[in-house]
């Protein structure tokens, strides 16, 4: 297994160059072009904008200003973290060309979906950034030293995960469908729309148990809330589990590695 | 380098077919049921490889031959390793190229120079390498003026070029070829088989798995045949393929006489008359399909083929003796009959018709059963599969029994050469012409 990690590193340069290719391929004959990558997550803070000051303004607790914004730093790192899956559990079987019929290790198409995914999850960040300087957040400029490591934590739990999911589609397609539900029940098991200090303190633990749930409040911490940074001990168990996710995810691909081939 | 470049040791394949999932083919409905782990147990094996052992030298080129299905392209796959055997081992030492699908992995949207750098990404080679190599890849698979247009503007011919030329390119020291010359061009074949010799005298080992028998023999030191995953024979190209040549010949030999057989039983029994076709028989014989009529005064009772020692067989080497015997009865005594043959080939072509009445026979009489045998002392057809008219009738047409094509055969031939006849020929050269080799 970690003869395979080692070996998978060699092929850096085949990941590097698929998610090129893949974000070339993705918006070529679209007239926005690359430019979607941001006009994206605007239209989604557009929309949840909408939502939380138009339709439904009481729903907002009032320290939080501006909501929005308060959202977009729990929604960016989440659409990452969800197209990336989706987008991994179908990789082999769209790949299956290459799987079948060319050796190379299979682990990089999935892989190329989350990092393709994190290009436009950075895409992102600046427009992020923009509204944060414009809002004049109470937020310390010095805690966007956390950004990196969050977002490399984030990254070693969705390649874990990605890996799982991947190999797990080729053996049941409906892991696809599965993982859809699976994503928009978690989407709301995560305080993203909503601060974790508003769910009831009996929730509280079971959200806790959601590795995400930790991510995003690492994020509005980092990104959003006022004073010093909190949330170490919460960065501290979540990267434990990713280590472990990781790790699990990794190993069961490689176990089914041999049968991949046939099964796709 | 020296030694074996390839070894394989009692290497066994088995698939599984998980029928009972691949029907409902969820795991819902497997979780619902409870019957995960049973749905999971293979319900049916399928041996593709069944223990086969090979070692190959390096430089050496190998020609894996074998009807479809025999696990041709099992084998090259796992020599790839693309996939593992389920028991044994087969280990290709150094580089492995493997052309199993040209351009496998070619995305459409991008330029076909973006592919070819993740094509050979893809196949292990350095990116420093690639664009070393970038302009010698383009001209071979001579795409200059659509090298930065995307591939899905690419005809397939341009494409399959392109995936050969990156594979070619990467500079293989176990070249893995299945069945990818087919495809192309003559002239881009011709180009693809010199680059092969060109590997073979750099010392680069290569595995060839085809159809084409005529590429082995001329192509490779070795030749290796599977048949129904087990390896049949070994060695010497020319003595291989013979021994392959020699087997298909007795399945066909096979198939055309249960073809045969049915023929007997789709006319057996007299009186029995090719629906559509009036007994006098149709009006255009050269349209008629294949069929039987007649007045059966004398009936045609069997047919049998056999080679120039009368041994039954439907399967005949050019050159080679052939004897149709035909047994007929006649139900009363009949005073004006022809016996006639025609051979036909598989596009309907008269190659060759003659009756007893051309060539001067005077009927005398037949009564009761007797038989007629055409003996042909050499059989001076081109390779391909032929039928027969057999008919005995009166000397103005009008037929007794006439079998319109009911009768197969099939012409084998070293050569491949073309046409409808064969002439028995050879070649002489003389002064400065000098030429080795013909058969």
């Amino acid at each position: 297994m970690f003869a395979n990690l080692r070996h998978l590193f060699r092929y850096r340069a085949l990941i590097r160059s698929l998610v090129a290719r893949d974000l070339n391929a993705r918006y070529r004959g679209s007239l926005l072009g690359f430019f979607w990558s941001f006009v994206n997550p605007l239209l989604l803070l557009l929309i949840y904008s909408f939502v939380f000051t138009v339709v439904m303004p009481g729903a907002r607790p009032a320290e939080l200003q501006p909501f929005a914004l308060f959202m977009f730093c729990g929604i960016l790192p989440w659409s990452w973290f969800s197209a990336s899956l989706l987008e991994a559990s179908n990789s082999l079987i769209a790949g299956s060309n290459l799987v079948k019929k060319v050796l190379f290790p299979a682990e990089v198409l999935p892989i190329t979906s989350v990092l393709a995914n994190l290009v436009h999850f950075c895409y992102g960040l600046p427009i992020l950034g923009l509204f944060l300087l414009l809002y004049d957040t109470q937020a310390s400029p010095v805690k966007l030293v956390w950004l990196p490591v969050i977002v490399a934590i984030q990254l070693l739990l969705t390649i874990g995960l990605a890996l799982l999911v991947a190999a797990l589609t080729v053996l049941f397609r409906d892991v696809r469908d599965l993982l859809a539900n699976l994503l928009t029940f978690l989407f709301f098991a995560t305080p993203i729309i909503y601060p974790i200090s508003l769910a009831p303190a009996s929730v509280q633990p079971y959200l806790n148990l959601n590795p995400f749930t930790h991510l995003a409040v690492a994020y509005q911490g980092a990104l959003f809330r006022g004073g010093p940074f909190t949330d170490g001990d919460r960065l501290l168990v979540v990267a434990a589990e990713s280590v472990v996710v990781f790790l699990a995810g990794y190993f069961l691909f490689d176990r089914l590695r041999d049968i991949l081939p046939e099964e796709v | 380098m020296s030694g074996h470049a390839i070894e394989a040791r009692d290497v066994r394949k088995i698939y599984r077919r998980y029928s009972r999932r691949r029907q409902f083919s969820t795991l819902k409905s497997a979780l619902l049921s409870r019957s995960l782990l049973r749905d999971l147990r293979p319900d049916d094996a399928f041996e593709a490889l069944g223990g086969v052992s090979f070692d190959l030298d390096t430089g050496r080129t190998l020609g894996v031959i074998g009807r479809n299905g025999s696990g041709k392209s099992t084998l090259l796959k796992l020599a790839a390793g693309i996939g593992k055997p389920t028991s044994g081992r087969i280990t290709a030492h150094g580089r492995v190229s493997a052309l199993i699908e040209l351009g496998a992995g070619f995305h459409p949207e991008i330029s076909g120079r973006e592919n070819v750098f993740i094509n050979g990404l893809m196949l292990g080679v350095p990116r420093r390498e690639i664009s070393r190599l970038f302009d010698e890849i383009v001209s071979f698979a001579e795409l200059e003026s659509f090298i930065d247009a995307p591939v899905k503007t690419y005809s397939s011919g341009m494409y399959m070029r392109l995936g050969f030329s990156v594979a070619i390119h990467v500079d293989p020291d176990v070249l893995l070829v299945d069945e990818v010359l087919a495809v192309g061009d003559e002239a881009f074949t011709h180009k693809c088989l010199d680059k092969f010799s060109e590997l073979r005298r750099r010392g680069k080992t290569t595995v060839l798995v085809t159809h084409s028998l005529d590429l082995v023999e001329r192509f490779c030191d070795e030749a290796l045949w599977l048949d129904q995953g087990l390896v049949r024979a070994q060695g010497d190209p020319r003595r291989v393929i013979d021994e392959y040549r020699l087997d298909v010949a007795g399945v066909e030999n096979a198939e055309l006489a249960a073809m045969a057989d049915q023929a007997e039983t789709a006319s057996g029994g007299a009186g029995i008359v090719e629906a559509g076709v009036k007994p006098g028989g149709p009006e255009d014989l050269s349209k008629a399909p294949e069929g039987r009529w007649g007045s059966r005064e004398v009936e045609i009772t069997r047919v049998d083929l056999g080679n120039a020692e009368g041994r039954p067989t439907h399967v005949f080497e050019t050159g080679q003796g052939m004897r149709i015997r035909m047994g007929v009865q006649a139900h009363q005594v009949v005073t004006d009959f022809v016996f006639g043959v025609g051979i036909f080939d598989a596009n309907g072509t008269c190659c060759y018709g003659t009756n007893t009445l051309i060539e001067g026979g005077i009927p005398e009489s037949i009564q009761g059963a007797g038989e007629i045998e055409f003996v042909v002392d050499s059989l001076d057809l081109t390779p391909g599969t032929y039928k027969l008219d057999l008919a005995v009738h009166r000397a103005n047409g009008a037929p007794y029994d006439y079998h319109r094509q009911l009768h197969v055969f099939r012409v084998t031939s070293h050569v491949a050469d073309v046409g409808i006849y064969r002439p028995h020929h050879h070649w002489r050269f003389s002064g400065g012409v000098h030429v080795e080799g013909l058969r």
